[in-house]
């Protein structure tokens, strides 16, 4: 008998998901287990978990964990892999812990090229707060922060943070991707294993972005979510490799 | 016992490296930069981690990892960017994580300038950042006493798991003198708490985010009792010439330096005073001063502020004696010759009428 699927080790039992339905935030967080396991990190992984959503991270992995204030996340990190460099460190943040508050973390742990993997999740507004507007909300979509829609001329434009430390030399493997439907997924799953791969062969720093339903901010069904990421959202934010420097000696 | 003669900032640096402090993060700001400097060149050679931050919030970040992965850490700074390091602080409270973080004053509000001052005690001593937490506080008046402390305040942090911050000020950290270091720790105990991957057993995880509230008043009373523990062991507290004194100074780091003088000045005209100097700021000596206020019906607070550390006084005191404050804020240093005068006028001005 072939198994196709089982529980992931690295994932706790017997726990109920506080993620909306069809949030991509639970999808995300199989597939970061499933790594754990597949790539034998888990012994000697620490994620550092965001304010957001993710918040309560540990509940569901079962590896070591540490909270991080909103947007520190990459510092805390270079803090605990420059002093034990034999961990696995990875960070797992939304676009307002990563591209608003920690901005400067973000763009300086990237510059530094520290040996770290951090996890992007763009759902283009401020889930856990009640759907504030984010760095990467799209022009004219509404939030509670912005109900007319996003209108450039007083809130800017979507920041594409990927983009600016995908340009960086310490930055070996940058990739966007989106929780869209089972290829999407796939495509997730493959991304984030990159990155991975990145740490464990010493490389330097990797960020995958992961466009990724909030059904319950965007007022949308999941399905319709799915859509909605293919449709709109990655036209603004398109899914591909930023940059990949793991020939190149980075 | 190798003497040597070195600078406040240095002698910060040296002691924790000798205290087996492997890690340092921090954010150039006057009047520490020669602290930062010092890690830069000696922390590798000792196999440390030296990482200059993108700012001080970074830094103490840096901190948190390095702490959480067992590392014995430390962060330095001067009055803004200690601001900038009060969130950080609070999580290391809330996760029960050591740390050392050296402030050395200067002169504020906002940039103010990089002359010595002490107007941070209110934020050193109250906690500073949010919630309810405390954190020891060492004040040194030498650089002797910086080497001592710093070494001390690893070993303070490690055992109650908790940040500890040393207050100094600009004139201690630019200042040389001779230095006696304490002999580099060999083992550093391993730190059971502390991440490093799961391994073959369960998984632990530090949040601070509580959001039972019962749960959350039960880790508040958990960290309450530790304080506890703290105020009854680790008040640390000098004096001097305090057997016959009428007129007691209290005050504390470079300002205490100042107090002796005046107090041997004053003492050639026949002023019997003496002075209480806190080293602990938080927890605070109260005990010394309750018992002097059986006998002693005056005190003078001496402070580089505008008035801080005179509220702890007066809180201690419990409306015993009279508590007179003469403070220089905005990083003017007193002279001796000035608290000498304050402490003539106080003793002429009320023992001697009798009152
Ligand atoms: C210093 C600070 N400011 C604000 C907050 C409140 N806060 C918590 S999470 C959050 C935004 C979360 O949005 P995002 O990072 O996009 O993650 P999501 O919840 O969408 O996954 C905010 C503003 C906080 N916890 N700390
Ligand atoms: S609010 Fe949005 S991001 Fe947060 S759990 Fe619900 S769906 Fe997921």
């Amino acid at each position: 008998m072939k198994i196709l699927n089982k529980w992931p080790k690295y994932y706790k039992k017997d726990v109920v998901t506080h993620y909306c339905p069809g949030c991509g935030h639970g999808i995300v967080h199989r597939i970061v287990a499933e790594l754990l396991e597949e790539m034998d990190l888990g012994k000697r992984a620490i994620c550092v978990n965001p304010a957001g959503c993710a918040v309560l991270a540990y509940k569901y992995f079962d590896i070591d964990v540490i909270e991080s204030a909103h947007g520190r996340g990459t510092a805390i990190a270079t803090g605990a892999k420059r002093v034990r460099p034999d961990l696995f460190v990875f960070t797992y943040q939304g676009d307002g812990d990563l591209s608003a508050i920690g901005t400067a973390e973000t763009i300086h742990s990237a510059n530094r090229g520290e040996h770290i993997s951090v996890i992007f999740i763009n759902n283009a507004v401020y889930g856990m707060t009640g759907g504030q507007m984010a760095p990467t909300t799209l022009i004219g979509q509404k939030t509670t922060t912005c109900p007319a829609g996003r209108d450039p001329k007083f809130q800017g434009y979507p920041l594409h943070i990927t983009d600016v430390v995908a340009n960086f030399p310490g930055v070996v493997y940058a990739e966007r991707v989106a929780v869209n439907g089972p290829a999407g997924i796939q495509k997730t799953k493959k991304a984030i294993q990159t990155a991975f791969q990145c740490q464990v062969d010493e490389l330097g720093y990797s960020i995958i972005e992961v466009l990724s339903p909030c059904p319950t901010n965007w007022k949308k069904t999941p399905a319709d979510s799915f859509k909605w990421i293919t449709e709109t959202m990655s036209k603004e934010f398109p899914i591909g490799v930023l940059t990949d420097k793991r020939g190149s000696g980075a | 016992m190798n003497k040597v003669f070195i600078s406040g900032n240095h002698a910060f640096g040296e002691a924790a490296i000798r205290a087996g402090c492997r890690s340092y993060f921090g954010y150039p700001i006057t009047p520490q930069n020669e602290l930062g400097e010092y890690m830069a060149e000696n922390l590798p050679k000792a196999g440390g981690v030296f990482v200059q931050s993108e700012s001080e919030t970074a830094a103490i970040n840096m901190v948190i990892g390095a702490s959480a992965a067992g590392a014995r850490a430390m962060t330095s700074s001067s009055s803004p960017g200690i601001s900038l390091k009060q969130e950080g602080i609070s999580f290391l409270a809330g996760f029960q994580l050591p740390a050392v973080i050296v402030n050395v004053m200067r002169g504020g509000p906002g940039l103010g300038n990089i002359a010595p001052a002490q107007g941070d005690y209110f934020q050193a001593t109250r906690g500073g950042g949010h919630g309810d937490y405390r954190t020891p506080v060492l004040a040194p008046a030498s650089v002797q006493e910086v080497a001592d402390l710093t070494f001390d305040a690893f070993d303070l942090a490690d055992r109650y798991r908790t940040p500890v911050m040393i207050l100094g000020d600009g004139m201690l950290g630019q200042m040389k003198e001779p230095v006696v270091f304490p002999e580099p720790i060999k083992n550093i105990p391993e730190k059971e708490w502390s991440l490093k991957g799961r391994g073959n057993g369960p998984s632990r995880y530090m949040a601070s985010l509580i959001l039972d509230t019962m749960e959350m008043e039960r880790h508040n009373w958990e960290l309450v009792r530790k304080y506890q523990e703290i105020t009854k062991r680790e008040v640390r507290y000098e004096t001097y010439m305090l057997d016959d004194a009428k007129v007691v100074a209290v005050a504390y780091g470079t300002t205490a330096r100042i107090a002796k003088a005046a107090i041997k000045r004053v003492r050639k005209e026949g002023v019997p005073a003496g002075l209480v100097r806190p080293i602990t700021l938080w927890p605070f000596p109260k005990k010394i001063l309750q018992e002097l206020a059986q006998r002693v019906s005056q005190f003078v607070v001496f402070e580089m502020s505008a008035g801080q550390m005179v509220e702890d006084v007066l809180l201690s005191l419990e409306g015993r004696g009279n508590v007179h404050f003469h403070g220089r804020p905005g990083g003017v240093v007193p002279t001796p010759l000035e608290f000498a005068r304050i402490l003539y006028r106080e003793y002429q001005r009320t023992v001697k009428s009798g009152s």
